[in-house]
Order: C-alpha cells, then sequence, then structure tokens
C-alpha cells in the first residue's frame, strides 16, 4: 500500500459513483472547497461520472486566488528591491498584479526564486547574510504549521536578514461568509482534508448545525472525492447535516495539536482582505509578538501605487460558485494560463485553469427541465 | 498549494529541540530530508503526509483500507442479491 495510486482506481471510483446513483433521488449542489479537490474532479472527468441531479460547484480553496492584488504589488515591489532575493511558491510567479507580475519584475533582473519549502529560504537568509530574504508566505491551515515554524526557527536562530510576507487565509469562516450570502446555492460541502489535517473538524460543528448542511471531510484522489460525495448525498437525502470525516486515514477530530500550538505561539487571528470576496472578519493569521520583527509588511515601506483589478476577470464569481469559468467571455480567448487576467487563470488550484488544462470549455446544466421526484 | 504527499520514513534525526527533529522521507523512490516536528510519534518504516517539506499526520493505515472494506461489501451484498458487481 502506498497510500495514493489505490485510490485512482477506475473500477472502484465505477461502484462508487454507482452507489451514488442509487441513493441520488432529487438535484443537489455540492461545493468542493479546495482547488486541489476541483482539479481532481476535473482532471478524472469525475462529474461525468455523476448522475445529472448532482452539481459540483468549486469553493474558494485556492490561496494563490484569494490573495489581495494589493498585496502582489506589495510583493513585486519587495522582490525590485536590489538587497533583495524574494522567494515564493512557484505558483504566484505568474499572478497579475496592478502592472506587473514577480514572473515580470524577475524577467527584469530581480532576484526571484521558487522554493519548495519556507525553510529553504530560511537556509538561503544563513547562507547570504548581506542579503534580505523575504519568503511570500501565502496559504490555507495546510500552511500555517510550516510558516510558523519558519518564523520560530529564524527566531530561535536570530536569522535578523529573514521576513515573511504574509497571506494567510482561514477555511470555516470563508464558509460562513459563502453561506450567509444570498446568492448562496450550495446545499452539502466537502470540506479540504489537508486544511482539516492540521485544525481538525470540531470548528466544523456549529458552521453544520447553523446553516443546516453536511460537511464532510475529504480527500483528494478521484475514490476519495467519490466517497466524500457519497456520504454528502447520502446526508441530504435523509435531511441530516453533520459533519463526518471521508478522510480519516490523515485527519482526525481534535487536528494535529502540536501544529496547532505552534501556529497559535506565531500568529494571531486577524480580519483579511480576500481577492474577489472582500474583507472577511477574523480569517486570516499575521505574526504576532516577538515574530512581528520577521514580517516583511512592516519591514518594507509601501509603494503607494493604488491597485487595479482587470475590469474583465470574474474570479470573485467564481471563487463564490456562482459561475464556472466557462461563464466568463474571456475564458480561454483574452484570459490563458500563459497570459492570465486573473488569478484562477494561474494557480494549479485554480479553477479556471484546471478547466483550460483538462479541456472541460462546457458543460450541461443540471438544474435545467429535471423531473421532479414525484413524477419519476 | 494544499497538496501533501504519502512518504514512507526510512531514517530519522533528532536535532535537539523537537523542533529541529528531521527524517528521511521517501516518496517512490526519492528521498527527501522532512521536518518531522509535528509528528512526534513518527517511527522509521512509517508513512506520514508531507506539505512543503513538513509531515502533517501520520497514515493510519487501517483507516487507509476501510473504503475498500465497503467495497468489498458492496460486492458481496450484490452477489447475495443476485446482481453481477461490476
Amino acid at each position: 500500500m502506498k497510500f495514493l495510486s489505490e485510490y485512482r482506481d477506475q473500477k472502484a471510483a465505477e461502484q462508487l459513483a454507482q452507489a451514488i446513483r442509487k441513493r441520488v433521488t432529487r438535484p443537489w449542489t455540492i461545493m468542493e472547497i479546495c482547488g486541489g479537490q476541483t482539479h481532481t474532479i476535473v482532471k478524472s472527468g469525475l462529474e461525468d461520472l455523476l448522475p445529472r441531479e448532482i452539481t459540483l460547484v468549486h469553493g474558494p480553496g485556492c490561496p494563490v486566488c484569494v490573495t489581495p492584488i494589493e498585496l502582489i504589488d506589495k510583493a513585486v515591489a519587495i522582490a525590485a528591491r536590489p538587497e533583495v532575493i524574494f522567494c515564493s511558491f512557484g505558483d504566484m510567479l505568474r499572478v497579475p498584479g496592478s502592472s506587473k507580475s514577480l514572473f515580470d519584475v524577475k524577467a527584469e533582473g530581480a532576484d526571484v526564486r521558487i522554493v519548495y519549502s519556507p525553510l529553504d529560504a530560511l537556509k538561503l537568509a544563513k547562507t547570504n547574510p548581506g542579503r534580505q530574504v523575504v519568503f511570500f508566505a501565502v496559504g490555507f491551515e495546510t500552511t500555517a504549521p510550516a510558516n510558523a515554524m519558519a518564523a520560530w526557527q529564524a527566531d530561535h536562530d536570530h536569522v535578523e536578514n529573514f521576513s515573511l510576507l504574509i497571506s494567510h487565509v482561514l477555511v470555516p469562516p470563508a464558509m460562513e461568509a459563502l453561506l450567509s450570502s444570498e446568492n448562496c446555492v450550495v446545499q452539502g460541502f466537502l470540506a479540504a482534508g489537508h486544511v482539516c489535517t492540521v485544525m481538525g473538524y470540531e470548528e466544523y460543528v456549529p458552521i453544520a448545525a447553523r446553516y443546516n448542511v453536511p460537511i464532510v471531510v475529504t480527500g483528494f484522489e478521484p475514490m476519495d472525492l467519490l466517497e466524500g460525495i457519497l456520504m454528502t448525498v447520502t446526508q441530504l437525502e435523509e435531511g441530516r447535516h453533520e459533519v463526518e470525516n471521508q478522510y480519516s486515514r490523515a485527519v482526525r477530530r481534535e487536528g494535529n495539536r502540536p501544529a496547532q500550538e505552534r501556529i497559535a505561539e506565531v500568529f494571531e487571528i486577524i480580519p483579511r482582505q480576500w481577492r474577489g470576496l472582500g474583507e472577511i472578519p477574523a480569517s486570516g493569521f499575521q505574526l504576532r509578538g516577538r515574530f512581528k520583527k520577521h514580517d516583511a509588511n512592516l519591514r518594507f515601506p509601501s509603494s503607494g501605487e493604488p491597485a487595479r483589478e482587470s475590469p474583465e476577470c470574474i474570479a470573485g464569481l467564481i471563487l463564490q460558485g456562482i459561475k464556472k469559468p466557462h461563464d466568463c467571455p474571456a475564458f480561454a480567448v483574452k484570459c490563458t494560463p500563459e497570459n492570465p487576467l486573473g488569478a484562477p487563470m494561474v494557480s494549479s488550484e485554480g479553477a479556471c485553469a484546471a478547466y483550460y488544462h483538462y479541456g472541460r470549455r462546457q458543460t450541461h446544466d443540471v438544474h435545467i427541465e429535471l423531473p421532479s421526484p414525484a413524477s419519476r | 498549494m494544499c497538496l501533501a504527499v504519502p512518504g514512507r520514513i526510512v531514517e530519522i534525526t533528532d536535532g535537539g529541540d523537537i523542533a529541529f527533529r528531521i527524517g528521511k522521507v521517501d516518496f517512490g523512490g526519492v528521498r527527501k530530508e522532512i521536518n518531522l516536528a509535528y509528528t512526534p510519534e513518527a517511527e522509521v518504516g512509517k508513512y506520514v503526509l508531507v506539505h512543503v517539506g513538513f509531515a502533517i499526520s501520520v497514515i493510519d493505515e487501517a483507516e487507509a483500507q476501510r473504503v475498500f472494506q465497503y467495497l468489498a461489501e458492496l460486492g458481496a451484498l450484490k452477489e447475495e442479491l443476485g446482481e453481477i458487481p461490476q
């Protein structure tokens, strides 16, 4: 058992899809939170296995997509400074800022480097004491333990030339923001498995109860997603609204306690701007106390250039599950991964990139002309 | 960005403070040094779920079998009911 390829078995996936078809009696709209899940769904063609009654809408769980344009502009400005080595996960490089991306500024000569881990950036700071090393700490709860550790080790080892430009966001407040919007079409959620690996799933219990939505913690392989959908549909059909855990090989109810303790030591919770969604209260992290000296946002003064979003990009509607990528007139025409108008076309977790790469240019609208359960 | 990959621990080096606990983890032949600070229960031979250089969970091998048992039961049930399992 490798705990990976076994969950891609086509026969087993077909069996799960059949179980879903048996369980469904009427239309349901389910949102998968995480962009990684969106990519599995689109890449594996899971929507084609599902009965017409089930609509999957893609959620805001793409940290690259929700990082505000002001922060991309700030990253570009910091990266352009001659004393700076700017480190980032590869996904962020092509994301368009108001006038430039990190990739553009790298092409102009800035020292922008792609790293695998924030600890790689910390290592660079230790080996380049004469330079300022800045890590673009973007992510959801999954990535918070790693970034917290980088800040903690920098403080512990007195690495003064290391700082983090933080854009850390949290899933539960975004779910609540979606659910309390009057446009909300979501009836059940597949919660993001790796976010819950870190945080556990107790914090979803009051959300499921308050909004009457089933929430199923779900993994990332095709069989995980189909089983998560089966569990959600079963709850919906039975009129239940509970939190269940499909991804039990990785997720415990209480999550990862040592990681949570490190996060609480290093970060405090603050309101955050979400690109496309606006400000959400208590929805992100910022460095606290003695770790603030490693905050790049405080270390480097702002350029003051006002941010400017592309007027054509409908990323906000896509991130809320209100529109699908192919509903956008610019999709695959004016907006491509090479020349993106918005972040969802760039990121490996962006819904637009998934639709573009895996060829899902159109889909049927399952809510139209479905017979009512009574007439079948 | 929340991508995490399972790998098998082949070696553990304790670095004093738990924050510096490092393991060599095998990902289908590729070996990488991974921080094990958040999985104090991790042992050599176990599978851990790794995200940006950190193990965030030890895989529960019994739970990992659960869906296959469910499908086996589903298949057995179908045979009992006279349907051909697919």
